[in-house]
């Protein structure tokens, strides 16, 4: 009896211990003690247009999967999201309050988070991070009017149709296409073999886009091998098929979960073409017992590139390093990006932090077409009134588990 | 005289059931008209409702008919897809959204109630636990198709493909500029309009308590916890063991679609990958810690159940470990010696006045 009693309590000992760590390691408060912006003299970005100029206090509510699948991308555009809101806060200027919410890349769950934020407080909201999550939102921030940026959720469906719904990533069909014009342009008489998982949004939209657009620029395809989430633990049969069909370049628009194992089976089995990733492949290089130089090679889209010279990125990758302990990926840039783009439109609309989220929606709204941008994932970033962002985007190589340009 | 008094303990808890629900109703809606009720709470509202009813009509399943089933993920999606397509392509024709509701949760119960037919004739027939195993495949199997399923609707009627191959797109269905894609394959159910609402959700729950409960307390129901209790004493009395197990497995499949066809029209987005092996399990979890057979036990553990982990964000990353340490504490005390003795002392009492009367 006693000793049950004994066990209960301890148990419970162990809930409030855990209790009093998720509390400190989750705060999203403001932190004043912060050290000071190190690049002060390039942090405001941009020519935004200095009519107005916000002031007070902000509430920014950040919905992404922080546990789960895909939490290394939920973690790591909160996590660039909350330096930017560090260094702005450092500037002195208007201040931002972040909280960021777990949704699990699951759109029940989302608008869950989303709506939990909105009890805090919420103004504006970046996220959510994945595009299933992203879509269920933003049917709630449309009837809710609250102004949202998505850091990474890219396809179309998460802005169409809703005026306050932005985007920080290219769209799918952007990626699609884009790589299908690099590939032909880079790399001529390339034959492709496509491995894809069709149970995913993302993965599916982005093979629907570089397959129309292979068509349109003379791009063979010789082989198409596609998985699910159940069976993403095998290739063999893909790779094998792609292997015999000739193809020496095996375009991958997937995660990288599954483009880690692809990779290894490719190399188990001597089968060594170039494979091009787009920016599900981000993140392979911080995953936990990845062997880089599985890697070595590999080519991806993506806007972000840790090693540019520029003193912005490296100011920003020398942070995250020193917060964080890894290279920060693309999904941290954005985050990053979307919180200075806020910034920015907050400046240009001119708003103050006793507006209501509504109003501060309003505002934003009529501006985001107008400003211009310069952020880590891009040089001169603006918006269509549909919420998609026009910027240009980049080809890394991966050597020596680094990306460079090639 | 006996019997009378028998019956009357189990309507009592009938109607203390649907009382429960319908104060509940009413509590949370004036909470809700007075402001007093936050946004995380409200915007809960509508999959409680249909996670009531998932656990509700599985504990028809696997408490009353005492078959175990790990599918039941399976027949929400159905019902929640055809749903979502009869919502969306009588947008025109219907200019009402509740009568589209009404027609989507129809048409949800009905489509799940045939895949419950379809799943249920030959596994039924069998003795053990092949319904475990057949249900669980048929999840599985539910997901794959939806993923491979193209849908559309245009002025000229509904447009579908089947993607086996994966290589076709929402633009070989050949409609017409007009028409708009309702299922797009592997992204699932996109820009569906919301369309539920906890009124809705309420009626759905009332509905399904008046089946569930009148069906348990019939004939058929007590033919059915007889074939539940003991298989060989019901055959030798003549209860036809497959009808009666049919009865029950085709209800609670019917029951889960209307559950999903309101659950899908509560998002905008809605993809196959959602109602999956671990979906089905949640829903198990509902109803064993509800217990076994107990109506009101499942609508207080899916009510609770759901909102815990929600109730736990401030743990953050911890909060799903928060999540399973709760779950095993209450497991814990529901089997407490102390607990028991405690619940069984306040049962002599009921029984003894209930001897007086």
């Amino acid at each position: 009896m006693m000793k049950k009693f004994f066990g209960i309590l301890l148990a419970l000992a162990m809930v409030l211990s855990l209790a009093a760590c998720g509390g400190n390691g989750g705060s999203g408060t403001p932190a004043n003690d912060t050290p000071p912006a190190s690049t002060d003299n390039n942090q405001p970005s941009g020519d935004a247009p200095s009519g107005g100029s916000a002031s007070g206090t902000f509430k920014l509510g950040g919905v992404g999967p922080l546990t789960g699948d895909a939490a290394i991308y939920g973690n790591a555009a909160m996590n660039g999201a909350q330096i930017a809101v560090d260094e702005i806060n450092a500037l002195g200027g208007i201040q931002i309050e972040f909280k960021a919410e777990d949704d699990v890349a699951d759109g029940e769950t989302s608008v869950n988070a989303y709506n939990t934020l909105m009890d805090w407080g919420m103004q504006v909201l970046v996220g959510p991070v994945t595009t299933g999550a992203a879509i269920a939102v933003s049917a709630e921030v449309y009837n809710d009017r609250v102004f949202a940026l998505t850091p990474s959720a890219s396809s179309t469906d998460v802005i169409s149709g809703k005026d306050n719904m932005f985007q920080v990533c290219f769209t799918d069909p952007n990626q699609g296409v884009g790589s299908a014009d690099y590939i032909s342009q880079n790399m001529p008489g390339a034959k492709v073999g496509i491995i894809y998982r069709n149970d995913d949004a993302y993965s599916q939209g982005i093979r629907d886009t570089f397959v129309a657009e292979a068509g349109k620029v003379g791009l063979e395809i010789v082989s198409e091998g596609t998985f699910t989430k159940d069976t993403q633990s095998d290739f063999s049969v893909q790779l094998t098929a792609a292997q015999s069909s000739g193809a020496d370049l095996i375009f991958l628009p997937t995660y990288y979960q599954p483009n880690a194992v692809i990779l290894n089976q490719a190399k188990g089995m001597g089968y060594a073409p170039t494979f091009f990733g787009v920016d599900g492949m981000d993140g392979i290089l911080a995953m936990p017992g990845f062997d880089t130089s599985l890697a070595e090679g590999v080519m991806l889209l993506t806007p972000f590139s840790a090693d540019a010279d520029d003193q912005r990125t490296q100011s920003f990758v020398a942070k995250y390093n020193e917060l964080h302990g890894e290279t920060p990926n693309q999904f941290a840039a954005d985050g990053y990006d979307a919180v200075y783009i806020i910034y920015e439109a907050l400046q240009a609309a001119g708003c103050s932090g006793d507006m209501s989220a509504e109003e501060i929606c309003e505002a934003i709204v009529a501006v985001m077409p107008t400003i211009t941008v310069d952020g880590l994932t891009g040089q001169g970033m603006t918006w269509a009134e549909s919420g998609e962002v026009s910027k240009a985007p980049m080809a890394v190589v991966i050597k020596d588990g680094v990306y460079v340009t090639p | 005289m006996k019997k009378l008094k028998a019956l009357k303990t189990t309507a009592k808890v009938d109607f203390a059931t649907y009382l429960g629900v319908i104060a509940a109703f009413i509590i949370v809606s004036l909470l809700k008209s007075g402001g007093f009720l936050n946004r995380s709470l409200t915007g809960m509202l509508v999959p409680i409702c249909c996670y009531i009813v998932m656990a509700v009509s599985l504990n028809l399943t696997v408490g009353i008919l005492g078959e175990l089933s790990l599918g039941h993920a399976g027949f929400m999606s159905v019902g929640a897809f055809s749903g979502v397509i009869a919502a969306m392509s009588l947008q025109n024709a219907v200019p009402f959204g509740w009568a589209r509701l009404v027609i989507a949760i129809a048409v949800g119960a009905a489509f799940a109630a045939l895949a419950g037919f379809v799943v249920g004739v030959p596994v039924l027939r069998l003795r053990g636990d092949y319904l475990a195993i057949v249900t669980l495949a048929f999840g599985e199997i539910i997901k794959e198709l939806i993923n491979c399923l193209l849908v559309g609707c245009d002025e000229n009627g509904l447009h579908m493909a089947f993607n086996i191959s994966g290589t076709l797109t929402i633009d070989d269905l050949g409609m017409t500029p007009a028409g708009t894609a309702i299922i797009k394959g592997a992204q699932g159910a996109t820009g569906t309009e919301k369309l539920a609402s906890f009124g809705a959700g309420f009626i759905l729950v009332m509905l399904t308590l008046v089946i569930v409960l009148n069906l348990v307390r019939s004939r058929a129901g007590r033919a059915v916890m007889a074939i539940r209790d003991n298989r060989i004493a019901a055959e030798s009395i003549g209860v036809n063991v497959t009808k009666y197990k049919m009865i029950a497995f085709i209800t609670s499949a019917a029951l889960a679609g209307a559950a999903g066809a309101l659950y899908g029209l509560n998002y905008s987005s809605l993809a196959a990958s959602k109602f999956d092996f671990n979906t089905s399990i949640l829903v198990l979890v509902y109803v064993v810690l509800g217990g076994l057979g107990s109506i009101w036990g499942s609508i207080i553990a899916a009510a609770v159940l759901y909102i815990l982990p929600e109730a736990l964000r401030q743990f953050s990353d911890y909060r799903m470990l928060v999540y399973a340490i709760v779950l095993i504490l209450v497991m814990l005390a529901t089997n407490n010696p102390t607990l028991k003795n405690f619940l069984g002392r306040l049962k002599p009492r009921r029984s003894h006045r209930k001897e007086a009367a």
